[in-house]
């Protein structure tokens, strides 16, 4: 009987390589899956007790841990936290993590491969293990405008600034807001009556950040993309004259479309295309939708970084998109930025820096440099062009059309002795369209010739206009207010 | 309690020459006749080896001490004095009772004993910690307890090396250790679930505070029960039924002990809702069937009977299908159904490679960390180097049982050292495979690191039995005609080394019919041969 003797033995070890296997298998394989997992509440508690890196901008520094003597050491505080939450995100050891907080985790906590030789010099030294820090491409100026600007009117919405040669994002403002310090505090009570009290599970919460979570319908801002598409076809000049009346009826359908309040385009029965672009009537731009097709629309929307679920600045970006075009009235109302058209308002800034740049889109991003634990650069993005998404010629005609569009508006803010380029939108949402007030838009850059920043800002519900509400009388000022700030710094 | 002051006393002086086991001097080679001396004792091996592990051990302590910045308490000195004088009194005991019996198999043991300490210890310091944060009082150490339980195994195991002085004589209690055996197994299901219950499983027997897990002694029972029942009946499983395939199946009639064995496993899989215990019960009747029958035939049989009817209890019984659903994706809800499985596999990805270093990591996060999941606590905080290297501890001494089976020249002896040798590597594969997520979790201690009395005292019961079939191994025939001081007086016996018939020595038989079986003499006869 020694035979199935030895064949036993072969057993046993069988099954302890078995289970070596598995345990090769959970600790190395799986492992970074498993740690990741929001329920592991190690790394969390590991990290109180370790100095997380600050969030900086422009020398300010947003959030940072300081030393408590309660039995998590590191307490998070964030300064101004409501004007930078957007970007800066919360640190909960209850609700987890977001924003910068969460994209930039394995830097600020230490653990992210291009600070593994500090990690090593702070074993051999004898230092404190502590996080590398992330310095934003936030202006602190530009933010504050911007988040003062919507504030200071009671406005809700989003503002996004971007320097349109490098991409970096100067402004992220999220209106309303919330204060990340209470739900980073070490009492799990104060953790809960903050989280409640920000109506996590509603649509409305303000923790969902409006310029890169939120889609919007982008209404006539979206005429920039439909532009976009025929001057690239050589379908049409500034001179081509173009439909004046003041309502047409959609391709494919019985369904009229009619300019803002009714107007008529001009007196004649047609107007110069720069006219149309000017008064942002909508018969043309439906017509020219049609003409250009669904699928050159789609693609000049993907060239300017549309329909991409995958952007992060480094926070996920969701998905701008033009929806379904099935059929021609569903083109047309497409065109003019309703129907299923749907961006962010990260997106629509992109659309702007682009033109800005002529025509050549640059990734945005909000983070400049990755420091040390002492500020030393371990990092830098650079700045990242992507595929060009018009001609330079596609992009100085939009310019002008732009600018005709900005001197041609009415409403207050503007900045002596600059031109700025604009385009105004007043979209209609939801589910009774003609009585909900509209979400009003403002693209804008400036100053022509030589843009220093690129800006979207979006009012939702007509601010405090109502009804009357237009793009360019209620996010009009704040956009120029935030270009205002952003050239008093000198444009860097 | 056996002696400590001796015991210590004897540690000392055997430690310095102990390196060379040739020179081995000594107290006790003087008082033999000089053939004896021919064959090594190599206790001098054991007591460096278990020096060895008490070094580790006092290593570990003292890292978990710098991690969690506690300060080398006085209570800690005594543990660890009482850590030490035990195992230097079991080695005592083992030099005086089994002078021949392996020398690995105890420090292996006792290694993984005083790791299990300190880990025990460290979670004790967590959920010190964790009632002081919370205001509440601050409940009992386990580790001081962990130790009286080891004090009362190590006696036991003292007890079965001086009252078993020759492993041939449990076999006339094979019946009785059957019925016994069976009766622990099958009581915590009968029993109300009041007295039986803890976390869902019925595995238990709780009277006033203490509770024990009758099963972890009724599997040294089986397995001495399986052991002379093998012996005495082995022509029922060697009888040839028809060929298939290359193999002898036995006649459909003689499958009826097997099929007792899995009627019971079903019903402890069923009833006590504890798939652990039943594979172990089952993969020990198959493994002693086979070493005994060497036919592979009634694995065959006995893995499908086992997979129909666990596929079975699979389809009918609701809390199976949580273990089996837990087991198939262990991450699907991590707030509740999974929440034990999750967390001890996040503790061990976070250990990763090297581990969180002991006492610098978050085991006390795992429900039940030092009990069922201290496997995921070793691997948090040792790393996959750590849980490797005690997974490869247990399988040495389980190969070391078995080598013992091997070397060991009587059948019941082979058997009963396999036997035991083969239980405690399917416990280790059935406690730290569900815990990692190999198979369902199933909730059981791991032999010697867990907290918990039962599984200890039982398992050093079983190193006992094992040392003392190795004792029988390895001693010289020339040995065997000494009486051993204080020996229990038993009518001479043949020489081992001449009873290699393997016929269980029956002189003064109390239980167990007599089979009058022809001798089955070495070498072993070629498969499949079917007696007339």
């Amino acid at each position: 009987m020694n035979t199935p003797l030895r064949r036993v033995s072969l057993v046993v070890m069988g099954l302890i390589v078995l289970l070596l296997g598995q345990a090769t298998w959970v600790q190395v394989v799986k492992a970074d899956e498993y740690k990741a997992n929001p329920y592991n509440q190690r790394v969390l508690l590991d990290e109180y007790n370790r100095q997380r890196g600050q969030i900086s901008a422009g020398g300010e520094v947003l959030a940072s841990s300081v030393a408590t003597d309660d039995r998590f050491k590191y307490l998070r505080t964030y300064a101004n936290g409501p004007m930078y939450a957007p970007v800066t995100g919360y640190y909960s050891q209850v609700y987890g993590t977001s924003g910068i907080e969460r994209s930039m985790d394995s830097v600020l906590n230490g653990s992210d491969d291009r600070l593994f030789v500090r990690r090593i010099s702070d074993v051999v030294t004898g230092r404190s293990p502590a996080g590398g820090n992330v310095a934003l491409t936030i202006d602190p100026k530009v933010q504050q405008a911007a988040y003062q600007a919507m504030v200071s009117r009671g406005y809700e919405g989003s503002v996004v600034a971007i320097r349109p040669q490098t991409g970096e994002i100067l402004a992220l403002v999220s209106v309303p807001s919330y204060d990340p310090n209470p739900l980073a505090a070490h009492d799990g009570a104060t953790q809960r009556n903050a989280w409640n009290s920000l109506n996590p599970n509603s649509s409305d919460s303000p923790l969902i950040n409006r310029a890169t979570s939120e889609t919007y319908p982008p209404g006539s801002t979206f005429k920039l993309v439909t532009t976009s598409t025929a001057l690239e076809a050589s379908m049409i000049t500034p001179q081509t004259p173009v439909t004046a009346e003041p309502r047409i009826t959609l391709p494919d359908s019985v369904t009229t479309l009619e300019n803002y309040d009714g107007e008529r385009c001009g007196p004649g029965p047609t107007v110069p295309f720069s006219t149309a672009f000017t008064k942002s009537c909508n018969g043309p731009f439906a017509q020219l939708a049609d003409q250009v097709g669904a699928d050159r629309l789609r693609a000049q929307a993907a060239a300017y970084g549309m329909e991409n679920p995958n952007l992060t600045i480094p926070m996920p970006v969701a998905e701008s998109s033009v929806g379904e075009l099935g059929d021609g009235a569903s083109l047309a109302q497409s065109g003019i930025g309703q129907r299923d058209v749907r961006l962010t308002p990260l997106q629509n800034a992109m659309i702007t820096a682009t033109i800005a740049n002529g025509g050549i889109p640059m990734q945005p991003h909000a983070v400049g440099q990755i420091q040390g634990q002492d500020l030393s650069v371990v990092d830098t993005t650079e700045p990242d062009r992507l595929a060009r998404a018009i001609s330079g010629g596609t992009a100085s005609t939009l310019t002008q059309l732009m600018i005709g569009s900005e001197n041609g508006g009415t409403s207050g803010g503007k900045i002596p002795g600059v031109q700025l380029a604009s385009k105004t939108g007043t979209a209609e949402w939801g589910a009774s369209p003609k009585t909900n007030p509209p979400h009003t838009w403002y693209d804008v850059f400036g100053p022509v010739p030589d843009p220093q920043v690129a800006v979207s800002v979006i009012v939702e519900r007509g601010g405090n206009r109502g009804d009357d509400a237009t793009g360019s009388s209620v996010a009009g000022p704040v956009g120029r207010a935030v270009v205002a700030a952003a050239l008093q710094q000198g444009g860097r | 309690m056996v002696r400590p002051a001796q015991a210590s006393r004897a540690g000392r002086t055997t430690g310095g020459p102990g390196v060379n086991p040739a020179e081995m001097p000594a107290d006790r080679t003087a008082l033999r006749p000089v053939v004896a001396a021919a064959v090594s004792t190599r206790r001098g091996i054991e007591l460096l080896l278990l020096a060895f592990a008490a070094v580790i051990t006092t290593g570990a302590l003292v890292l978990v001490e710098a991690n969690q910045n506690q300060e080398l308490t006085l209570t800690l000195l005594y543990l660890g004095l009482a850590y030490l004088a035990l195992f230097a009194a079991a080695h005592v005991a083992v030099r005086r009772f089994a002078p021949y019996a392996d020398p690995v198999i105890l420090p292996c043991a006792a290694l993984l004993n005083g790791l299990g300490l300190v880990m025990i210890h460290r979670i004790d310091l967590a959920k010190a910690a964790n009632a002081l944060a919370r205001g509440n009082p601050v409940p009992d150490a386990d580790a001081l307890r962990q130790i009286a339980w080891l004090t009362l195994g190590l006696v036991l195991f003292v007890v079965v090396l001086w009252r078993v002085r020759d492993h041939r004589t449990l076999a006339r209690y094979g019946y009785t250790a059957g019925f016994v055996g069976l009766v622990l197994l099958g009581l915590p299901a009968v029993l109300p679930s009041a007295l039986s219950e803890v976390n869902g499983a019925k595995i238990w027997i709780r009277v006033g505070g203490v509770g024990i897990q009758p099963g972890e002694f009724a599997k040294i029972l089986l397995t001495v029960f399986f052991a002379s029942f093998l012996v005495a009946k082995r022509d029922l499983f060697t009888t040839a039924g028809k060929h298939v395939l290359g193999m002898t199946f036995p006649r459909p009639r003689d499958l009826a002990p097997l099929l007792i064995a899995w009627v019971v496993a079903m019903g402890v899989l069923v009833f006590e809702s504890d798939l652990g215990t039943s594979l172990m019960f089952f993969g020990i009747v198959l493994s002693m069937i086979y070493v005994a029958t060497e036919r592979s035939s009634w694995v065959l049989i006995g893995l499908v009977i086992f997979g129909a009817g666990a596929f079975a209890a699979w389809t009918f019984v609701d809390r199976v299908q949580v273990r089996v659903a837990a087991w198939l994706d262990p991450l699907s809800d991590p707030a509740s159904a999974t929440y034990q499985v999750s967390q001890g596999l996040f503790g061990m990805a976070t250990g990763g490679m090297l581990g969180t270093g002991l006492g610098a990591g978050r085991p006390d996060l795992v429900p039940l960390s030092s009990t069922d999941f201290i496997f995921t606590s070793m691997g948090e905080e040792t790393g996959l180097i750590g849980l490797m290297a005690l997974l490869l501890l247990y399988c040495l001494i389980s190969t070391r049982a078995l080598r013992t089976a091997l070397a060991v020249r009587d059948t019941f002896g082979k058997l009963l050292a396999a036997g035991l040798g083969f239980t405690l590597a399917i416990q280790v594969f059935v406690v730290a495979g569900g815990v990692i997520g190999l198979i369902p979790n199933t909730g059981q201690a791991a032999p010697f690191m867990s907290y918990g009395g039962s599984s200890l005292v039982a398992n050093y019961v079983l190193v006992a039995l094992v040392l003392r079939v190795s004792d029988a191994a390895r001693r010289p025939a020339s040995d065997k005609s000494r009486p051993e001081p204080g020996a229990a007086p038993t009518p001479p016996r043949t020489p081992l080394a001449e009873a290699h018939t393997e016929m269980v020595s029956r002189s003064g038989a109390a239980g167990g019919a007599e089979v009058d079986t022809p001798p089955h003499g070495q070498p072993t006869p070629p498969r499949g041969r079917s007696r007339e």
